[in-house]
């Protein structure tokens, strides 16, 4: 057999993975900006969120609670005033649902390595000189997950509400157009992402420890464990399907794009 | 040596698996200031490979089983040679064992009423393992782990200090016992790390240590199995008996070739998995032995059935004893009947659901995906027997464990004699708790009646230290042996030689060749490295514990001349009657090993009537069932 | 020299052939010191990165300092890191990696060198002490123990850990921050609190979720779930263990609702 050769290298060099190791949290990087981009644009654009004719209301707008929103918009009243032009709608709502997914144990996973770089992956060297983790403010906030999922579930109700208006027909009765499907699937992978956060899990049956005096309970934990397991994928689903959705109602309101209607 | 660190203690206790850790605690809870040497890092002894379960009469699934039933099915699987006082101890303890580990904070699969589960094995008549899915070893060993820190933290909150009382040495191989006159006084050995030595005097010495499946080249068994704890004994002039009865598992993988002998759990089978040839038969329906005709179905219709109605039919002939499905293996393949690596098929994807296998087995189901691309929810295994335990050991008092050296005490695979010619499935966890238990036991109660604590001769420490360091010295020698060649020689022999079918000419042949190993090992070298973590130089040393060890083994094996349990001899394939009180034993004197019978103790009368006197017949000469009275008479 | 050694089989395929040779880059040394060596070695159809070590051993480098027991992924002892990934080497096959590739092998990161591939991990051993065992429910006679399949599963998932350390070895809090070594017992001690958290019978009287964040370091854990990739009992370490934990210390440390629910009794 042939002598060892040697080469010397220095065992702390950054990691000495050898796969495209950087891909993921690219990709996790990427996406998350674009969506916040739109998210943005699309909050102080502050217009075409309501298409009159078809009954959709765009998600961003969802509730829509101001005086300041469109005719027709609002279902659930209007208790905030009109404050300036530049404080659209979404302003009294959004906080909450981004609050969600800024708390839920996912996107942390997601943001802490994408943008964070700790760590940017597994068995990759972070570039930051100390680390407290979470156990520090402002982070320690991280632990109120459980009061955005509250407000989550509300707001789910609500965009199930508006799902429920969208079936309102064109000409009246009964209708179903492109943007029903669409609202339909978004509420359902909403709903989906919601309830298998970690948080519900744990508040639903996680919590006990004899799960043998608790059956009921004991059936929506596995239940919702199930569901957990897909929870990263039913995040990033659902955060696809709102800016779906969201874009739809804006064409439709906008009149760019004729709502293809398969029932009145 | 003036180097050499020491440290004093009441119990030593050598080996860090099941019975190691269950006789520290044992002699930590009588007030023993105990030490654990343990040859690998704590937590990862050979243990951990267990994998069916813990067998203990608890009939929580069927209530029919009790200690009697248990008696029966281990003395009937080691073919009534077993010590049948080791044999009654352990089936009267057992479930005690196992309950002891749940307060301890095991958590076993559990039966639909909250107890503990326990599942069908090979030789058991009733679902009698307790278990967690297929890593019954693990848990064990983490559980007595636990506990031993548990017992530590106690400490800690008493004296302020976690090693007060227990202490792990782990990575430190024993090279040596230290006696003064004939009775224990220490142990010398070294620490694996830095390679330096340590002496601990202690009055009472337990050891633990295992088997020797590292002796044959295929094997089931990790590099510890090295066989220390006979060697240790024999040079401590300990007696080893049954060293001819090595059990070899019907079911290791056979590929690919680096896995080959990695064990594949005797639950496949006790779960509803069946042996196939290659063209797909049950085959093991051709090999029940007249003695187990009795419980063992004759058709598939019958042996399916009892999975689900075991009242009404006889057992699966795959739930036979080890030794016998192993032979079954062995000549399905001689016969040209097997797989294309040289095994059988064991098939549960057509038998269970993928949930099923994957709930049951898990590990195994990883083990296979992982290591040879096989999804076994769809696919059959390949299997093939494989050196799995040796049921020889130190021959020890059932009663306390100990030797027939003062202050030596062995308890688990080390020690002989509980299990007679062949091990049941199951019955090995149960023995490292009930006999781990009782040499802790043991050793305290030698400790407390001793008038005064012996010496360690420094004379004897440096002896062995030097003994210890001669692949050093020959460093350099011309015509050294390289260590890792000399074990692979090893391995062949007794695999080829002293395997799973012997014969009289090819032992004679083993033991010539082991001759000239042992020659040749004088002369092993560590080649390169120093003391520090040196595998080499801890490998030399190894391969002398196991020279000596197969020494034994062929040697016995040799001279017993019927084929019983665990030892199969082409050349006398019969069952004699007359060998089964015999026992072979081995002792050390002047550096030659020498072989000598010795009679077995009878079996206690009342013990004999759990048996019919038709059975009994098959095992025993007339002579012996005399003590029975009348041949009319039956249970 | 043939290299017919140890578990190592002869070189030759299942027609005869030989194997092919694949490079190997290992580190070698002690201590601080050592140095990346690259090797060449004959490997067989089928063989792990264990296997290639062994041969190492028996035909280049007697000496060449690595752990190891069962070879079957069941023990934990040949934790390594192979083309800086943690990993079993014993479970690691060769066939994952191209042919032309050199295969690099390092010691577990997190924790020193003692040579070559062995590490100190005596850490773990430290940690395990510092978490309060389990304690036995008071007047409950061995034998006596009830508890239900639905009750025991979640803690013995936990309890399938193999001690590889390899979670230990890849959890940035102490891969990357010595000085966290002190305040974070990592995830496999985490886990282990869990475990005894969740096990429905034991009868501590502390509090084990609160311990987690102020003995253990529960809080340094940024949930990013590398312990839960490398783990090779595929144990869902973060979603199962970590997080249920922290959501715990929420009931009973940041939440006021619980809290005031449990004040009432």
């Amino acid at each position: 057999m042939a002598a060892p050769t040697t080469t010397s290298g220095p065992r702390r060099t950054r990691t000495l993975r050898t796969d495209r190791w950087w891909l993921p949290p690219l990709g996790t990087a990427l996406g998350l900006s674009a969506f916040v981009v739109y998210g943005l644009v699309r909050t102080f654009m502050n217009t075409w969120y309501w298409a009159p004719e078809q009954h959709y209301l765009a998600p961003f707008f969802s509730p829509c609670l101001s005086e300041a929103c469109v005719p027709g918009a609002s279902h659930l009243g209007t208790p905030f005033p009109d404050l300036a032009p530049w404080v659209p709608p979404p302003v009294f709502v959004l906080p909450f649902v981004f609050g969600f997914r800024l708390t839920c144990y996912y996107y942390r996973k997601a943001y802490y390595r994408a943008f964070w770089l700790s760590p940017p992956a597994c068995a990759v060297t972070e570039p930051h000189r100390r680390y407290t983790g979470e156990s520090r403010l402002p982070l320690l906030l991280q632990n109120a997950h459980r009061y955005f999922f509250y407000a989550a579930v509300l707001v789910a109700a609500v965009l199930t509400y508006d799902t429920v208006l969208a079936f309102h027909g064109v000409n009246g009765g009964v209708g179903v157009g492109l943007g029903t499907l669409l609202m339909v699937v978004n509420v359902v992978l909403l709903w989906g992402y919601t309830l298998s956060c970690h948080s519900c899990r744990h508040l639903v049956g996680g919590r006990i420890n004899h799960f043998s005096r608790h059956p009921v309970r004991y059936r929506l934990w596995t239940w919702v464990s199930r569901l957990n397991g897909r929870h990263m994928s039913l995040a990033w689903a659902s955060l696809f399907s709102v800016a779906l959705v969201d874009l739809y109602v804006m064409l439709v309101a906008s009149g760019a794009f004729p709502d293809p209607r398969l029932i009145n | 040596m003036a180097e050499t660190e020491r440290h004093d203690y009441d119990v030593v206790v050598v080996g860090a698996g099941g019975a190691g850790l269950r006789a520290a605690i044992e002699a930590r809870e009588r007030g023993m200031r105990t030490a654990v040497l343990c040859k690998s890092l704590f937590g990862k002894a050979h243990t951990v490979m267990a994998e069916g379960g813990i067998a203990a009469a608890m009939g929580n699934v069927n209530a029919g089983d009790d200690w009697r039933v248990h008696f029966r099915d281990t003395m009937r699987g080691g073919k009534f040679l077993n010590n049948w006082r080791m044999a009654e101890l352990h089936a009267l303890e057992a479930p005690q064992r196992v309950w002891e580990l749940e307060t301890y904070g095991a958590l076993f699969d559990r039966t639909p009423d909250g107890r503990v589960s326990q599942r069908n094995f090979g030789g058991h008549e009733y679902p009698r393992l307790a278990h967690v899915g297929d890593r019954t070893g693990l848990e064990l060993i983490r559980t007595l782990q636990q506990r031993i820190v548990s017992l530590q933290q106690r400490d800690h909150a008493e004296h302020g200090d976690y090693e007060a009382g227990l202490r792990v040495f782990a990575e430190f191989t024993v090279t040596d016992l230290l006696r003064e006159g004939d009775r224990m006084a220490g142990v010398v050995g070294y620490w694996r790390e830095s390679g330096r030595f340590a002496v601990l005097r202690a009055p009472a010495v337990v050891l633990a240590t295992g088997g020797i499946g590292k002796s044959f080249k295929v094997t089931s068994n990790s590099w510890e199995y090295t066989g220390d704890g006979h060697a240790l004994a024999l040079r401590a002039g300990a007696r080893l008996i049954n060293m001819e009865f090595v059990q070899f598992h019907p079911t290791g993988m056979v590929w690919p070739p680096s896995v080959k002998g990695i064990l594949v759990t005797e639950s496949v089978r006790g779960d509803g998995g069946v042996l196939r040839d290659a063209h797909g038969r049950r085959f093991m329906f051709d090999y029940v032995p007249e003695v187990f005709k009795e419980s063992y179905a004759d058709s598939p219709e019958e042996a399916d059935r009892w999975y689900t109605d075991p009242d009404r039919n006889r057992r699966p002939p795959e739930l036979l004893p080890r030794d016998e499905v192993a032979r079954a293996i062995n000549n399905e393949v001689k016969e040209g009947r097997g797989s294309p690596h040289g095994g059988v098929y064991l098939d549960v994807a057509s038998r269970l659901s993928t949930e099923e296998i994957l709930r049951r087995l898990p590990s195994m189901h990883h083990q296979f995906k992982e290591l040879a691309d096989v999804d076994i929810t769809a696919q059959s295994m390949e299997v093939g027997p494989t050196c799995h335990y040796v049921m020889g050991g130190v021959e020890v008092d059932p009663d306390s464990a100990a030797s027939a050296v003062p202050g030596l005490f062995a308890a688990g695979e080390v020690a002989g004699g509980m299990h007679g010619s062949n091990r049941l499935g199951g019955n090995s966890l149960s023995d490292l708790l009930v006999f781990g238990r009782r040499a802790g036991i043991g050793a305290a109660e030698y400790v407390v009646g001793l008038v005064r604590r012996p010496e360690v001769s420094a004379g004897e420490v440096d002896e062995a230290v030097h003994t210890a360091l001669e692949p050093f010295d020959a460093a350099g020698v011309r015509g050294g042996e390289n260590p890792y060649a000399l074990h692979a020689e090893l391995q062949q022999v007794m695999n080829r030689l002293v395997g799973i079918i012997r014969d009289g000419g090819e032992m004679c042949s083993a033991l010539e060749q082991l001759t000239e190993i042992r020659q040749r090992a004088v002369r092993m070298t560590v080649p390169e490295g120093n003391r520090q973590f040196n595998p080499g130089w801890h490998l030399a040393l190894d391969v002398r514990n196991m020279l000596l060890v197969s020494e034994c083994v062929a040697a016995a094996a040799l001279r017993r001349t019927e084929s019983r349990g665990g030892h199969t001899r082409e050349d006398h394939p019969r069952m004699d009657p007359n060998w089964r009180n015999r026992l072979l034993s081995c002792v050390l004197r002047g550096g030659e090993l020498e072989l000598s019978e010795q009679p077995q103790e009878p079996m206690r009368p009342d013990l004999m009537r759990l048996f019919s006197r038709e059975e009994l017949e098959k095992y025993f000469t007339a002579e012996e069932l005399g003590v029975l009275g009348e041949p009319s008479r039956k249970r | 020299m043939t290299a017919t050694v140890g578990n190592v089989e002869p070189l030759r395929g299942r027609n005869g052939a030989m194997g092919q040779r694949v490079r190997l880059r290992v580190w070698r040394g002690s201590g601080d010191e050592g140095e990346l060596r690259d090797y060449e070695v004959e490997a067989e159809e089928g063989e792990v990165v264990l296997d290639l070590l062994h041969r190492l051993q028996a035909t280049h480098c007697p000496d060449l300092a690595v752990r190891w027991n069962c070879k079957a992924g069941k023990c934990g002892s040949c934790s390594a890191e192979v083309n800086g990934r943690p990993r079993l080497t014993c479970m690691t096959r060769m066939s994952l990696f191209d042919p032309e590739e050199t295969v690099t092998v390092t010691p577990m990161r997190t924790f020193p060198v003692i040579k070559d591939l062995v590490c100190d991990v005596s850490y773990n051993y430290v940690k395990a002490r510092e978490v309060p065992g389990f304690t036995p429910p008071a007047g409950v006679e061995p034998g006596q123990y009830r508890m239900w399949q639905r009750d025991v599963e979640r803690s013995q998932e936990f309890r399938k850990c193999i001690e590889c350390f390899l979670c230990q070895d890849t959890c940035h809090v102490i891969r990357d921050h010595e000085e966290n070594k002190e305040a974070f017992s990592g995830p496999r001690f985490l886990m282990r609190v869990a475990e005894l958290e969740m096990h429905p019978l034991d009868d501590y009287d502390g509090d084990r979720a609160e311990e987690a964040r102020g003995e253990h370091g529960l809080g340094l854990c940024n949930i990013t779930k590398c312990c839960t990739e490398v783990c090779p009992e595929h144990i869902r370490i973060t979603d199962n263990a970590l997080i249920p934990l922290k959501e715990r210390l929420a009931d009973r440390r940041y939440d006021p609702i619980p809290w005031l629910f449990r004040r009432r009794g």
